[in-house]
């Protein structure tokens, strides 16, 4: 599957700027952005919200033009969307007045195939919604319906999944429930995944790099290697590694808003100090 | 495509999304007739002959003159009597109703999905729409006679103007629903313009055209009737001016009965398709 060289990322970002132009003037959301994905490996993007993560991602995925630098995806430039690339949407973004099994079928209505029954099958088995097929997104619980949008985006069995911010609408349970399966189907396909999520303890659990983005506009900060073996259990994200490791994201984002917070620290600390004599 | 991207967005519903223009919404369908129970039904119609009885009795102990209200018993009896003579009006009316209706609905859906490809004519051509639906094309009847004559022509050409608009005016709001995650969906599979118009923006506005065909039904129904008293010599207007002049009252409600008779079923027609194609939005 993976054509490209040992050296060639699976997926390459090489000085991604992108400006949004809006009625109040111009808005650099990515600045100078370079980040290399390699073949069969999960990497999580953190930040603060608003730094330009979905920008970042769209971008990836060729729905957004950069408006400087380059998206390589095996070393060639995306410049639109690409079969290879799946995408997973913030709050499922299923099609309403379709039951599940229509919503997964879209991605081949589009593209005039036909859908790969055993696969889908195998897929909706998978992540536990065999039988649901008939069932409309309002029928089905928000977990459900992001497990649905993971088998349309696999449907089409892409080389890259880039997932942006998925989970964030689910409640905390339903949410480690939902990255212990996205784990399960990394341990089957070995599929290359992007993930952005603005949870650290999420971004830990998947991934095997953790990129920080700075606050708007967004660069690449820091990168973090997680090294814990798979699968990832209880125990191992209970560890001081794990606590130590989200810790020292978490720095590195609340560091990025620092400037305020610390004026306001000090301003009140040197209050304190005049109070207490 | 490079400046022209818009920052992601998945706010459920964006404020000025066009809600602001549409003269109702889907509670309609929503909150409409409904299926009602057996016991629901019963009551219906219980307070119905209780309602009508009453009237009847009433007519009868106060001795009411027919041309002031005829009793409900002689609606019903001139219904059944006169219909064979009214029924041709109705073949007439309806004639005027449908062709009307389906050259107001097809040129409205038309404009509607055109006009909101493009963002500055809209703007434009806004304000000639709002006159378009809020003028009462009745009003220009008598011009159209004067024009056409008093056949089938001035009578549809005033059904289409009164339920193009309206039909025009909904589908619009329905097709400026943009959901900007949905189309970026489909173009991440490679859709073209005109996939992204059929299988996304098209059953996003459905729900509001099936609300604008209701309304400019309606609509048509009204002003088929109202050009028909106008002028002409046949119809089930002209039967209303012509029993009225001649006080045959029971025959004239009988045809107020068939009108609203008519203004229901196109209400329920329109339900029905609601609630088995756009059920998805309540």
């Amino acid at each position: 599957m993976n054509t490209g060289s040992a050296r060639t990322p699976k997926l390459g970002v090489q000085a991604a700027s992108k400006v949004y132009t809006t009625a109040s003037g111009d808005l650099l959301a990515l600045d100078r952005c370079s980040l290399d994905v390699h073949a069969n490996e999960i990497v999580s993007i953190v930040g603060p919200s608003g730094c330009g993560k979905t920008t970042l991602l769209w971008s990836m995925s060729g729905l957004h033009r950069l408006t400087s630098g380059a998206i390589l995806l095996d070393g060639k430039e995306v410049t639109g969307p690409r079969p290879e690339i799946g995408i997973v949407f913030q709050e499922a973004n299923l099609l309403p007045w379709r039951n599940l099994d229509a919503n997964i079928n879209f991605p081949f209505e589009i593209k005039g195939e036909k859908p790969d029954r055993a696969w889908i099958a195998h897929l909706l088995h998978r992540v536990g919604l065999d039988g649901f097929g008939g069932k409309f997104p309002r029928e089905l619980s928000g977990g459900m319906q992001q497990r649905a949008a993971i088998v349309r985006a696999l449907a089409l069995k892409p080389s890259v999944l880039l997932m942006d911010e998925p989970f964030g609408a689910l409640d905390s349970f339903t949410r480690e429930e939902m990255n212990r399966l996205v784990e399960e189907i990394w341990l089957d396909t070995k599929t290359t995944i992007v993930f952005i999520t603005h949870s650290i303890e999420e971004a830990i659990f998947l991934s095997d790099r953790v990129v920080v983005l700075t606050a708007r506009p967004g660069r690449v900060a820091k990168v973090y290697d997680v090294p814990f073996p798979r699968p990832r259990s209880l125990e191992i994200m209970a560890t001081k590694e794990v606590f130590d490791l989200t810790n020292r994201i978490k720095m590195d984002i609340v560091g990025e808003r620092r400037p305020k917070a610390q004026e306001q620290l000090e301003h009140k600390s040197a209050e304190i100090v005049r109070i207490r004599p | 495509m490079s400046g022209g991207d818009a920052i992601p967005e998945f706010s459920k519903a964006k404020s000025g999304d066009g809600q602001d223009v549409s003269l109702t919404n889907l509670s309609a369908f929503a909150g409409g007739p409904g299926v009602k129970s057996g016991a629901e039904v019963a009551a219906i119609l219980v307070v119905a002959v209780v309602i009508i009885g009453g009237i009847e009795l009433a007519l009868r102990i106060f001795h009411v003159p027919q041309y002031i209200m005829p009793p409900p018993s002689a609606i019903v009896y001139a219904l059944f009597d006169e219909f064979p003579l009214i029924a041709p009006h109705l073949g007439y009316t309806l004639v005027e109703l449908f062709s009307g209706f389906a050259i107001g609905a097809v040129v409205g859906l038309l404009m509607a999905a055109v006009i909101t490809q493009f963002p500055f004519a809209e703007k434009i051509v806004a304000p000639y729409i709002l006159i378009l639906v809020t003028t009462p094309m009745l009003a220009l009847v008598p011009l159209l006679i004067l024009r056409f004559g008093f056949g089938y022509t001035p009578r549809i050409i005033a059904v289409a103007l009164a339920a193009g608009p309206m039909v025009m005016i909904n589908a619009a709001t329905g097709f400026r629903r943009v959901d900007s995650a949905k189309i970026a969906l489909a173009r991440s599979y490679g859709a073209s313009t005109l996939q992204i118009f059929w299988k996304i923006r098209a059953p996003m506005a459905l729900p509001m055209i099936l609300v604008g065909l209701m309304i400019g039904a309606i609509f048509g129904l009204l002003t088929a009737v109202g050009a028909e008293m106008v002028g002409g010599g046949f119809g089930l207007g002209n039967r209303l001016t012509s029993y009225s002049s001649m006080i045959q009252m029971p025959q004239f409600f009988a045809v107020v009965l068939i009108l609203s008779t008519l203004g229901i079923l196109i209400y329920v027609l329109f339900f029905l398709i609601g609630k088995k194609w756009a059920s998805w939005e309540a």
